[in-house]
């Protein structure tokens, strides 16, 4: 494994983290965004959004209700959210592995609820608290990851 | 003209038997909270599940109660999306056998319309334009409707959903599920004015809605306090988180009215149920001279009833299911 550390200090600061890890993203990505409720994965999403090329128009919306929310920046983004499904089975049931798409770049907030079902090439991203406002942000591939300078700054 | 209505398109198993556009002869209703409390949100497997188990039932009860049959009804009208799709599958499938079966034309609706115009169609003194409230789980907006099917959204959530702020609130003080009835519960013993969380954008010139400062702060300060939390204090946050929302939703929809000059007022969705909020928007509406129109309790609630009473005026696009299937769209955009 694979790890660096980042920390944010504002809701401003990591999204425009998102901003700079998008400009490293490729078709066919997957994101696994791990943290509490209110750590920023949301935040996190918008600044890959925006990163990717999505117009400022376009809000990026928390999925938690709807599970995905489809983006047409400069390739397709799906953002899945699994706050709401219970089990493995579910996942597979609601359709959603037909998002992790080789022509797409995918992003899965409350990953960690159903880790088995990510692909090899996931990037984990795992948000803490350090403080009111101060975000720690580690962002974790696989030793076998194609393209290890994807995680560094 | 009958129409038999259905709609899925989320935790509420729902059928309806309606008349021209304004008469609601039935309106059955099974909801699935009981299943999904146990799991905290809805579970959309057990939601489609629970569908297919239910649905006969359910548009038997509606055309028993409106003194119907299959054969009297003119028009099929189902719920399109947004939803959830295997739930949307249940009950377009549902329909389409029905089609074939009797022949029967049917045609997809919009969610949300039919909640921005359930409390509209059939109210002979409604002029437009109108300014809806959409405020669910999975949706906040403003819209200026001009007419049935003319509408122009003009404010809409940056984040997260009014609803969804509720669900997750009450999970972070261990209240269960559905959320929202539980912290409104608990509000009640409470003081709203306790606590003064943010109001996200309020202060922006736009018509757009932020929850996702508000659910972060009401996190800090369930963290700041020392545990156990005392019922009261307890009561005083739900209070005060409700009265954030409330407040960011009413100042909003009221200075939208008036920068669009528009003199009508409607509000719709699960939200709209929320007792602090119908009478901040009663209050507010009365003193700046505005003409609010709410729905009854149960058009609140995802229903079948919403869906057929529209239906009427997408009559002409009704299609037998042999010639044209409709395809379930979960993120069924809202056309403008």
């Amino acid at each position: 494994m694979i790890t660096r550390e980042y920390t944010t200090n504002s809701a401003l600061q990591t999204k425009k983290l998102g901003i700079k890890l998008a400009e490293r993203l490729q078709k066919g990505d997957v994101i696994a965004l791990c943290g509490e409720l209110g750590a920023g994965k949301t935040c996190l999403t918008q600044g890959i959004c925006r990163g990717l090329g999505l117009d400022k128009a376009t809000p990026v919306t928390s999925p938690t209700f709807t599970l995905v929310n489809e983006y047409r920046a400069a390739m397709p983004v799906y953002h899945i959210d699994l706050y709401r499904i219970a089990s493995d089975e579910e996942f597979y049931f609601s359709g959603l592995d037909e998002f992790l798409k080789d022509d797409a770049v995918t992003i899965i907030e409350w990953a960690n609820k159903h880790a088995d079902v990510l692909p090899d090439r996931t990037l984990f991203i795992t948000i803490t608290f350090g403080g009111r406002l101060r975000r720690n942000i580690r962002i974790s591939c696989d030793e076998g990851y194609h393209d290890k300078q994807k995680i560094v700054f | 003209m009958n129409i038999l209505a259905i709609e899925t398109s989320c935790d509420e198993t729902s059928a309806a038997v309606c008349r021209d556009g304004y008469e609601i002869l039935s309106n059955v209703i099974a909801s699935q909270d009981d299943i999904h409390a146990h799991y905290g949100g809805v579970v959309p497997e057990l939601a489609a599940r629970r569908h297919i188990e239910i649905i006969g039932q359910v548009a038997n009860k509606a055309l028993e109660q409106a003194s119907a049959g299959f054969e009297d009804m003119d028009i099929l009208a189902v719920t399109q999306g947004p939803g959830l799709i295997g739930s949307l599958i249940v009950g377009i499938s549902y329909m389409q056998g029905v089609s074939y079966r009797y022949g029967i034309p049917m045609v997809g609706i919009n969610h949300i319309e039919g909640h921005l115009t359930a409390p509209l169609l059939g109210n002979q003194q409604v002029c437009y334009p109108v300014l809806g409230l959409i405020v669910s789980g999975g949706h906040t907006m403003l819209v200026k409707m001009d007419d049935v099917g003319k509408y122009t959204v003009i404010g809409r959530t940056l984040d997260d959903a009014a609803g969804e702020a509720f669900d997750k609130v009450a999970t972070m003080m261990g209240l269960g599920y559905p959320g929202g009835p539980l912290v409104s519960k608990l509000a009640q013993k409470g003081d709203p004015n306790a606590i003064r969380f943010p109001r996200g954008l309020l202060r922006s010139q736009s018509f757009d809605f932020s929850f996702s400062g508000l659910k972060t702060a009401v996190l800090y300060k369930l963290k700041s306090e020392s545990h156990p939390i005392p019922e009261q204090r307890q009561a005083d946050i739900a209070a005060s988180f409700e009265e954030a929302v409330a407040d960011a939703l009413v100042k909003k929809t009221l200075r939208a009215a008036k920068q669009y000059g528009i003199k009508t007022i409607t509000a719709g969705g699960g939200v709209i149920r929320n007792a602090r909020l119908r009478t901040r928007l009663e209050k507010q509406c009365c003193k700046h001279g505005y003409r609010l129109v709410l729905p009854e309790p149960i058009l609140c609630t995802d229903n079948a009833g919403m869906i057929g009473t529209l239906a009427y005026y997408y009559r002409d696009r009704a299609m037998l299911a042999k010639d044209n299937a409709i395809d379930p769209i979960p993120s069924l955009k809202f056309v403008g």
